[in-house]
């Protein structure tokens, strides 16, 4: 039936093929095509209006990303625009403190508040431990109340209601019944009521007032068009709406409503109804939503497309931006290498003036050498030059690889964060940035050659530590405690035992050939996406 | 007070909203531009006429380079004759021309069947009809009471089931029984609100169909789908799933008394040619008007043409 924003993005981009720049001009035809989706999709216009001017900026604003396609770059910022309007994702019902908490539901007729209600009520219940009340406040469509206590005879969920008394006095009673019988959860289910019919409206507002609910919600079908706006204004004018549900989202409805909804109320759409079932409610998911705006899977699949080029593209960048600028687990490896290079560690902390009693003080085992390097050749090139993903999981698999506890990986890391955060001080003193950075270019691209000698570049390390003389103090403590254990060599010795060297760090390891370049690149995406949210 | 003014005032809302849009949008001697166009394209929108208004907005743009559009007026009545004729004039008042005659209330969920139901119950009693509703909606908790206090409150008839999740085919096989046992002039079967997206359930509905042809050769003898007048452009694929299933033959637009104008159905008409027989202009079980296409674009217009000179061209 409509034309799929695929093929018309395709088209309008047809002949920006090769180009460049996406361009004030050659946008304009696309946000042609967006328009167009967004209101086939039932998006208000005005909304439309607003997010294609989003889109624009976002649009022009971005840098071309080579390889991307720019119809593709667009769509994803069309998409991402779209994911940012409807979210946040974790949208959350706000439980009472004290007494129980209380739910209003409110909408439209036949919008699927009675039905949402008891989806509401045996959620609740299953995934948060309530013990849900559902009131029937519905006193205006014949056997709505006779719908509820069927419903609830179902769930096995009590349902509370007062003949011959107005709603708000059904539902203020209800709240009273809930308290005194332990219920920690009300869902009043009103009345169906349209937007501009005032008398209701009012007695929507009042059953808000005597109930002092912890939660208004809109309840809205997916398949509305234009007018959601309109209703939902009026709704959030007369109730402080605090999230909307959408029903009939098993339908194919495209759901533009729901862009309209949260631009208008700002209230986070916090379920979707997805069938006739009782347990037919699922948490709302902006990307999908996004999706199914945007026309259906076929676009999905080519934002997914750029998505993950797009990706790809920025995270190797900042990938190795962090990577290039930041001391990692790579670098402390190097650095223990670089020692051990000079010989058994005994010999070297002997050789240092005035180490010598020291030397025999500190227990500087050669197998604890051994067994510390085993823990970072265990770890994958990324979790070294990422240290931050080492989770409990990945730790207890460190460990069964090095053969030793967990608690030896986390000594190695509690030290790895006092020699980093040293590594920040010289950062600040300006010899930071180049730390060991062709090690980790090398490990980055897999390629240096394990063992390989310094060429007379480089050395940035140890040239550095030497001349810094006393400002480090702390950092070699930390270098040192690294290595043995307590004490560590005072930093001016240990620095002018290194200060000549011109060694510099081999970077290389173990494992880093193994390491399969691709998957140490789809990983950073996770980690930027959980940034944007 | 006529059919039209009652209409008219139903849609008053609506009216007011697009009409004073389109007299906002000539205010102040506006000429017609691009600029124009475009923003009388997004007030079209808001009626959900869906595609349907980029079309005439660019009918419009194309008369407008030829110099056949001197103002508002001009515009207005431009969109007033190619909205009437996008709409099928076939539709409106229906006279059951069959003794029983059947009619199978087909829809989603929530669009407004069950009230549309009693609603055209009440219309056939007062035209002197003997009417029986069959309550053949057996998945929804309580539906077949809520039909049963329709018909006590209009004084109709009704065969329903005792139980939840009784077959609906059988029901509206016993209502055909029952009404040619009973001399019956006409049977309405409500159904169960059902997604088109489900397949299953568009199944069982065209069973229900095929069962009462069976007892009734010839009947249904209409199929009407009810459209909440607040949906979008997704009516337009309800109606062409129901159609494929059970061959509607007309709509019933729903809920026309708040601000949505329904404008779904011109693209409805486009596609599949379903005049709209009646709609739901309120609660009350009076409130359900004969379809009038001019009166209803007269409304979505606004009826006063051209009490406001246009300056501008």
């Amino acid at each position: 039936m409509f034309e799929s924003l695929t093929q018309r993005l395709n088209e309008s981009f047809s002949f920006l093929r090769g180009r460049k720049e996406l361009t004030e001009e050659n946008v304009e035809e696309g946000l042609r095509a967006v328009r167009q989706a967004l209101l086939e999709a039932d998006v208000h216009f005005q909304v439309a209006r607003d997010l294609t001017a989003r889109v624009k900026e976002r649009a022009l604003g971005a840098e071309r990303l080579a390889g991307v396609d720019p119809s593709q770059q667009f769509a994803h910022a069309f998409h991402q625009e779209l994911v940012e309007l409807m979210g946040p994702e974790d949208a959350r019902l706000s439980f009472a403190k004290t007494g129980p908490t209380v739910l209003l539901m409110a909408g439209l007729q036949g919008a699927g508040k009675t039905t949402t209600c008891a989806k509401l009520a045996k959620r609740l219940r299953d995934k948060h431990q309530k013990r849900p009340l559902l009131v029937a406040a519905d006193v205006k469509r014949p056997a709505a109340v006779e719908q509820l206590r069927v419903l609830g005879r179902q769930l096995g969920v009590e349902v509370f209601h007062v003949e011959g008394v107005t709603p708000p006095e059904v539902c203020k009673q209800g709240v009273a019944y809930a308290k005194a019988k332990g219920f920690d959860l009300v869902i009043l289910d009103t009345a169906g009521r349209l937007h501009v019919d005032d008398e209701l409206m009012t007695e929507v507002a009042d059953i808000a007032k005597v109930t002092q609910p912890d939660d208004q919600i809109l309840v809205v079908d997916a398949m509305t068009g234009q007018d959601a706006v309109n209703s939902a204004k009026s709704f959030h004018q007369r109730l402080a709406l605090s999230g909307v549900i959408l029903t009939k989202m098993d339908g194919d409805a495209r759901g533009g409503a729901a862009v309209s909804l949260k631009a208008v109320t700002g209230c986070p759409i916090l379920f979707v109804g997805v069938g006739e079932k009782i347990d037919d409610l699922d948490a709302f998911h902006p990307e999908r939503m996004a999706g199914r705006i945007l026309g259906m899977g076929d676009v999905v699949s080519l934002v997914e497309q750029a998505q993950e080029q797009i990706s790809e593209k920025e995270a190797q960048a900042s990938y190795e931006k962090l990577v290039l600028g930041s001391f990692t687990l790579e670098d402390m490896l190097a650095q223990l290498r670089m020692m051990r290079k000079l010989g058994p560690m005994k010999k070297v902390l002997g050789m240092m003036p005035g180490m010598g009693e020291m030397a025999k003080n500190i227990d500087v085992d050669d197998k604890q050498m051994n067994r510390l390097e085993a823990i970072f050749t265990s770890m994958t090139p990324r979790e070294r030059l990422q240290p931050d993903v080492l989770d409990m999981s990945r730790r207890r698999r460190v460990a069964r690889g090095c053969g030793q506890d967990v608690g030896a990986v986390n000594e190695l890391l509690k030290r790895f964060k006092d020699m980093k955060k040293m590594m920040k001080q010289l950062g600040k003193l300006g010899l930071g940035a180049g730390l060991g950075s062709k090690a980790k270019k090398d490990t980055l691209r897999g390629m240096t050659d394990s063992g390989e000698l310094a060429s007379g570049e480089g050395g940035g390390l140890l040239g550095g530590l030497g001349s810094l003389g006393g400002a480090m103090k702390q950092g070699i403590g930390g270098l040192g405690s690294m290595l043995g254990g307590g004490g560590g060599p005072s930093p001016a010795e240990l620095a002018s035992m290194m200060g000549g060297g011109g060694a510099r760090p081999s970077g290389s390891s173990a494992t880093r050939k193994s390491g399969s370049k691709r998957k140490d690149k789809k990983k950073p995406k996770k980690s930027r996406k959980q940034k944007r949210k | 007070m006529g059919l039209l003014d009652r209409l008219k005032q139903r849609l008053s809302k609506t009216r007011e909203k697009l009409s004073d849009g389109l007299s906002a949008l000539f205010r102040g001697g506006r000429p017609i531009d691009d600029q124009l166009l475009g923003e009388l394209e997004e007030l079209l929108y808001t009626a959900d006429l869906g595609p349907i208004a980029t079309e005439l907005v660019e009918d419009l743009a194309r008369m407008h380079k030829r110099g056949e559009l001197k103002g508002e007026d001009d515009v207005r009545e431009h969109l007033r004759s190619t909205l009437l004729a996008r709409l099928d004039q076939a539709g409106g008042e229906y006279d059951p021309p069959a003794d029983p005659t059947v009619i199978l209330i087909v829809g989603v969920n929530g669009s407004g069947k069950t009230t549309s139901i009693a609603k055209l119950a009440h219309r056939f009693q007062n035209q002197g009809k003997s009417v029986l509703l069959a309550a053949g909606d057996t998945f929804r908790a309580a539906a077949a009471d809520q039909l049963e206090i329709w018909a006590q409150r209009n004084g109709a008839q009704i065969v329903r089931a005792h139980k939840d999740g009784a077959d609906p085919a059988s029901i509206a096989f016993d209502a055909v029984d029952a009404a040619l046992a009973r001399g019956t002039d006409v049977v309405i079967v409500d159904t169960a609100g059902r997604l088109h997206t489900q397949k299953n359930l568009m199944d069982e509905l065209n069973k229900v169909r095929r069962v009462i042809e069976k007892r009734l050769p010839g009947a249904p003898h209409e199929t009407w789908l009810v459209l909440d007048a607040t949906n979008g452009q997704n009516a337009i694929q309800q109606a062409r799933e129901f159609t494929a299933a059970v061959e509607v033959t007309g709509l019933v637009l729903a809920k026309l008394d708040g601000t949505a104008r329904g404008g779904a159905v011109f693209g409805i008409k486009d596609a599949l040619n379903l005049p709209v027989r009646y709609i739901g202009t309120g609660e009350s079980l009076e409130l359900l008007e004969a379809f009038d296409p001019e009166a209803y674009v007269d409304a979505l217009l606004g009826k006063h043409l051209g009490t406001r000179t246009s300056q501008g061209a």
